[in-house]
């Protein structure tokens, strides 16, 4: 599988302080990718490097394959939807669609009609009168006219109420369906992207945590329940999380295999609970196999999560 | 055609969510063979979850030979599971009734039941004795 989006080393510092630091990933292409962190993590830094809105203080991010701020053709092919949704007060919904077909040479007029349509955003209303939500319909319209093949949503939810944000859902997955584009959502709220997301990147103070699909990850974590084991052991499984009552201990582990000691009763781990555990502890870290620093980059290669 | 739900709180894998319901509904009688299961991007519209999904599910049952992709039409019904052979099932259905017996005779509650039942059938799973 080719990545769409990698980054070996990456870094941004501003002033004294490293917002993203020694940052390797790779986005292998048509997943929908939730990249979770808490606030502050670099989720918006990343992205801003991704798409060239920042330059790397060290290391280096490459989008199909290509700095971001080198070929305009890349950037073509991505979409990005900025966390405030940067768009003209004074222009009509219309005017910002004509604007945005003079920008990008392969914009799709009639599928932006057609979103138009199922969002009901009137193409005469000015920008600054539009709903918050509105806008976040429309600023979405404008980044998939494009027809990207790599979309960038920085907290694309954040100021939606549920029953938009469950329509907008339905939208882009049903793209998702329908053109095998590559989608990255940040958010801070796992929750509401874990039916939606298949691979996992979570960001703790700069770096990355967790990366890898979503369902190897779940499946390789379980919760186990047992008489108090103090300090806790767990055989051969890594505990990321241990928590004790006086009778009973819960570990939350990467297991190594099948737990066979009959003394837990063993869990399946959900998403929200696996992120939530690693949050909690930062020094635990799961992360692909190939280590993409040691790979020259001037060869194309194959990358497995 | 049937229309699929999802019980964002039961902590159930979306896929086996979906790969349950086409079983109820082969059980039930809803789908018969040759029915048409909704496509992936229809599924995906109605519900917002992530197209893979619905393609795992699919992949699930088309592995238990529920159900059968034909290229370019979708995927369909190869199989019911409205009539298993009844005579295998009375005698396991006997069989358990008795095991129930037994144990509400030793004081068990229905929980308890529940508890070493699922036990047994993951352990079962897990190919652990």
């Amino acid at each position: 599988m080719t990545a769409v989006l990698e980054a070996s080393r990456l870094g941004k510092r501003y002033r004294r302080t490293w917002a993203l630091r020694d940052c390797s990933l790779a986005i292998p292409e048509g997943r929908v990718v939730a990249l979770v962190g808490p606030n502050g993590a670099g989720k918006t830094t990343l992205l801003h490097l991704a798409v060239g809105l920042l330059a790397p203080t060290a290391g280096e991010v490459r989008i199909f394959g290509a700095p971001p701020a080198d070929r305009a053709e890349v950037l073509a092919r991505v979409g990005f939807l900025a966390q405030d949704k940067p768009l003209y007060q004074g222009f009509t919904v219309a005017e910002m669609l004509r604007y945005g077909a003079q920008l990008n040479p392969g914009w799709d007029q009639a599928l932006a009609g057609r979103w138009l349509e199922r969002f009901q955003l009137p193409p005469a209303r000015r920008v600054g009168h539009l709903s918050g939500g509105q806008r976040t319909q429309l600023a979405l319209v404008l980044a998939l006219a494009k027809r990207p093949r790599l979309l960038l949503l920085d907290e694309p939810m954040a100021d939606l109420d549920p029953l938009v944000r469950h329509d907008l859902t339905r939208l882009l997955m049903e793209t998702v369906a329908a053109e095998g584009l590559t989608v990255v959502f940040s958010s801070h709220v796992v929750a509401e992207l874990a039916t939606v997301c298949d691979y996992l990147v979570l960001l703790a103070v700069g770096r990355v945590q967790l990366a890898g699909d979503t369902e190897a990850l779940l499946a390789g974590h379980k919760l186990l329940v047992g008489p108090r084991r103090d300090p806790p052991t767990a055989g051969p499984h890594q505990i990321v999380e241990a928590s004790h009552t006086q009778r009973q201990t819960t570990l939350l582990v990467r297991a190594a295999g099948p737990v066979h000691d009959p003394a837990w009763a063993v869990h399946e781990v959900g998403l929200e609970q696996l992120v939530l555990a690693y949050m909690r502890h930062p020094d635990a870290t799961v992360l692909p196999r190939p280590a993409l620093a040691a790979v020259p980059h001037d060869t194309k290669r194959e990358v497995s999560a | 055609m049937i229309e699929f739900y999802l019980d964002r709180g039961s902590g159930v894998a979306t896929y086996l969510q979906l790969v349950h319901q086409v079983k109820q509904a082969l059980r039930l009688g809803l789908l018969r063979p040759g029915d048409q299961l909704p496509t992936a991007r229809e599924v995906v519209a109605q519900l917002g979850i992530n197209p893979n999904t619905v393609l795992k599910a699919y992949r699930e049952l088309e592995r238990e030979g529920l159900v059968a992709p034909r290229p370019g039409q979708g995927t369909f019904v190869q199989q019911s599971l409205a009539s298993p052979s009844l005579a295998g099932t009375d005698r396991l259905q006997r069989a358990l009734a008795g095991w129930v017996h037994d144990a509400r005779a030793a004081g068990l509650t229905g929980e308890d039941m529940a508890a070493l039942f699922d036990r047994a059938v993951r352990d079962a799973e897990e190919g652990v004795a």
